[in-house]
């Protein structure tokens, strides 16, 4: 139980870990993952880099929907620039792999900011409309710029590579994909730490009066935009290393509803949410989808008759937590943090 | 002291003994289509002083301090700040001159804490870029902690919130949220600062700290204040120039006695009746 704590400076007290016990979790943490991929096999890596991927995007679009309060449905897309920017680097390029991630959030930045133009006149469902559109364009392009993208065959890319050495396997992707999830957390917490992500949260609590105390609007909504897509862009980009084959259909509009989603169960305005609602929506699924393996040897037919049913239990599960916890997975976790700080004095 | 009822008018410079003009409203006019919200409103707000804007309600004081502010264009006239006209400055550059105010109906940030709504306030005046900001290293980690030290040290200590300072705003009484929005105005290093109705709504005891509060603002921090208020007693006390309106139009304004004791203030509060009755309450105003 810990039950109070005397802050020391005020620097100390805003820190992102502000307690030893905290800290010391979060080495647990680092050390955990950077022992992972020795204890577990190629199929537990494969969905650990697929969370991973998505915590990243998933934390660029709560940077700009929860954070912010822009709703996009534009997030997969900018993933989409990202992917192929890096597919086509390092295929014509072949620059270093860590260069290529950065153009391709830099690009998806940009093509963010084009998309985020509306968003000082139009708001919430309109603006969320004005990002599908968007989306449909980038689509419609991935798909007809044959000469540059591969049109719908799209393209296949080499692995990353350093000094020789080919990230091929999911374990070995993992070590490209795990640390710069890492440092993109950090990020975007530390943001939040700034004026910046001050005013990234005045202009969704009253963008009206954020003015008034000197805060640029248009300014902030496009800086939100495109360090939003910034970080879509990078998701995409490793997206693109993991699987190496980079198609029009590979970033769906489904996808950025997947992200929404995301943000709304692990929490809105949250970067611990968005972990959250990233491991929930990508490992839920796959979870249940195990469960009817393990039935099939009793019940042959079990794939076929509850893959609906899978599906169904899984927008179920999501409906029930908006239900009883409308400020998600990540208010879920504070509560019980809350109860072991003070536990056994008070519950 | 009385003045005509039309706008051109000049004050007499012998009025006022603190010294230049720092804020210049002239012929302000503002229409929401029909409705005259401030018709040839002129008036002129000197450097540290506290002058005061009184009228019924509706009579145009927000409408006033927002065309002030830039959170609404005028339809004509000029604002003048620092000698310098306002038509085409936008509110965030208007903020960083030095213009900051709070609301009627208070404007704090329900997602943030106490700590946060305030530090808000010094945005204009950071240089944090995006860069510095995600990384947290050099620019932003001093400029976080010179903010954190001059919050605590000068504007949460003077304002006696030291208890609140990280609970969310949302939780807080309608009084500790007056304040907390005279907290952020003061971190935003304001040259003037526009108080709309500080007091409304508050209890005696929270009152009279308020009125502590701008008193010190003005004498110890130098800001000048122009504020919007009902309460008579707090208005009579702490003036410098109060400025009367009623129908978007100044009908006069001088010393606050002479303000106090113009009939067309009392009948313009009264709509008509007995003045001598109204005279009366705002006598005993405190
Ligand atoms: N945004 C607005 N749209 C339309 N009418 C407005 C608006 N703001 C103020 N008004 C009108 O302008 C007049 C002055 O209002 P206001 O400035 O709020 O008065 P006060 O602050 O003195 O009570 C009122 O008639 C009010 O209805
Ligand atoms: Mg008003």
């Amino acid at each position: 139980m810990r039950i109070g704590t005397v802050k020391e400076s005020y620097i100390a007290d805003a820190a992102l870990f502000d307690t030893k016990v905290q800290r010391g979790w979060m080495f647990a943490l680092l050390a955990g993952l950077l022992l992972l991929p020795f204890f577990t096999g190629q199929y537990a890596s494969y969905l650990v880099c697929l969370v991973l991927i998505n915590i990243v995007s998933t934390a660029g679009l709560n940077i700009l929907t929860g954070f912010t309060g822009l709703v996009s449905l534009g997030q997969a897309a900018f993933m989409g620039v990202g992917a192929y920017t890096v597919a086509l680097m390092e295929i014509k390029l072949g620059t270093p792999f860590l260069l290529n991630l950065l153009v391709a959030g830099g690009l998806a930045a940009v093509i963010g900011i084009v998309v985020g133009l509306p968003s000082l006149r139009v708001k919430g469902l309109y603006l969320a409309i004005a990002t599908i559109a968007a989306s449909v364009i980038l689509h419609f392009v991935f798909a007809n710029w044959t000469s540059v993208t591969g049109g719908v065959s799209g393209l296949s890319m080499p692995p990353a590579s350093l000094f020789g050495f080919e990230f091929i396997q999911p374990d070995q992707v993992y070590w490209i994909i795990m640390p710069i999830t890492v440092i993109m957390l950090f990020g975007a917490a530390n943001l939040f730490r700034t004026r910046i992500g001050r005013a990234f949260i005045a202009i969704r609590d009253r963008d009206i009066s954020a003015e008034v105390l000197g805060i640029r609007l248009l300014r902030y909504k496009l800086l939100s935009f495109a360090i939003s897509s910034f970080y879509a862009g990078v998701a995409g980009g490793l997206w693109a290393y993991f699987f190496r084959v980079v198609t029009p259909e590979s970033f769906p509009l489904t996808m950025s509803i997947f992200f929404l989603a995301a943000i709304i169960v692990g929490g809105m305005g949250s970067i611990l949410g968005s972990v959250l609602g990233a491991v929930f929506m990508t490992m839920v699924p796959e979870v249940l989808k195990m469960m009817v393996g393990v039935l099939s040897p009793i019940w042959p037919d079990a794939v076929a008759v509850m893959s609906p049913v899978r599906i169904i239990v899984f927008g179920g599960l999501i409906i029930i937590f908006l239900i009883f916890e409308p400020d998600g997975l990540a208010e879920i976790w504070r509560n019980i943090r809350r109860f072991f700080h003070l536990w056994p004095f008070k519950t | 002291m009385q003045m005509s009822q039309v706008s051109e008018q000049e004050v007499s410079p012998t009025l006022h003994t603190e010294g230049r003009e720092i804020l210049g409203v002239q012929g302000l006019s503002l229409a929401f289509g029909g409705v005259k919200a401030l018709s040839h409103v002129s008036f002129s707000v000197k450097e540290g002083s506290i002058t005061s804007v009184i009228g019924p309600n509706g009579a145009g004081k927000t409408s006033l301090f927002n065309s002030i502010s830039g959170f609404y264009t005028p339809n004509e006239g000029t604002v003048k700040f620092l000698g310098q006209t306002m038509n085409n400055v936008p509110a965030p550059d208007r903020a960083e001159l030095g213009m900051a105010r709070t609301f009627q109906n208070i404007a704090l940030f329900k997602g943030m804490t106490v700590l946060d709504n305030i530090k808000l306030g010094r945005h204009a005046h950071m240089k944090t870029n995006p860069l510095d900001a995600l990384l947290y290293f050099g620019r932003a980690r001093r400029e976080e902690a010179e903010l954190r030290k001059e919050v605590e040290e000068k504007i949460i200590d003077f304002l006696e919130i030291d208890h609140i300072r990280n609970q969310s705003v949302a939780a807080l009484s309608y009084g500790l949220q007056k304040r907390v929005e005279l907290a952020r105005a003061l971190a935003m290093k304001p040259k003037i600062l526009l108080l709309d109705e500080p007091v409304a709504g508050m209890n005696r005891e929270e009152t009279e700290d308020m009125a502590r509060f701008i008193l010190d603002v003005k004498e110890e921090w130098g800001v000048t204040v122009l504020m919007v208020e009902h309460d008579m007693g707090l208005v009579m006390d702490l003036s410098d120039h109060v400025v009367c309106i009623n129908f978007g139009q100044v009908i006069t304004e001088g010393l606050p006695h002479e303000v106090q004791s113009h009939p067309d203030v009392i009948s313009a509060y009264l709509g008509s009746g007995d003045v001598a009755a109204l005279r009366k309450k705002f006598k005993e105003g405190k």
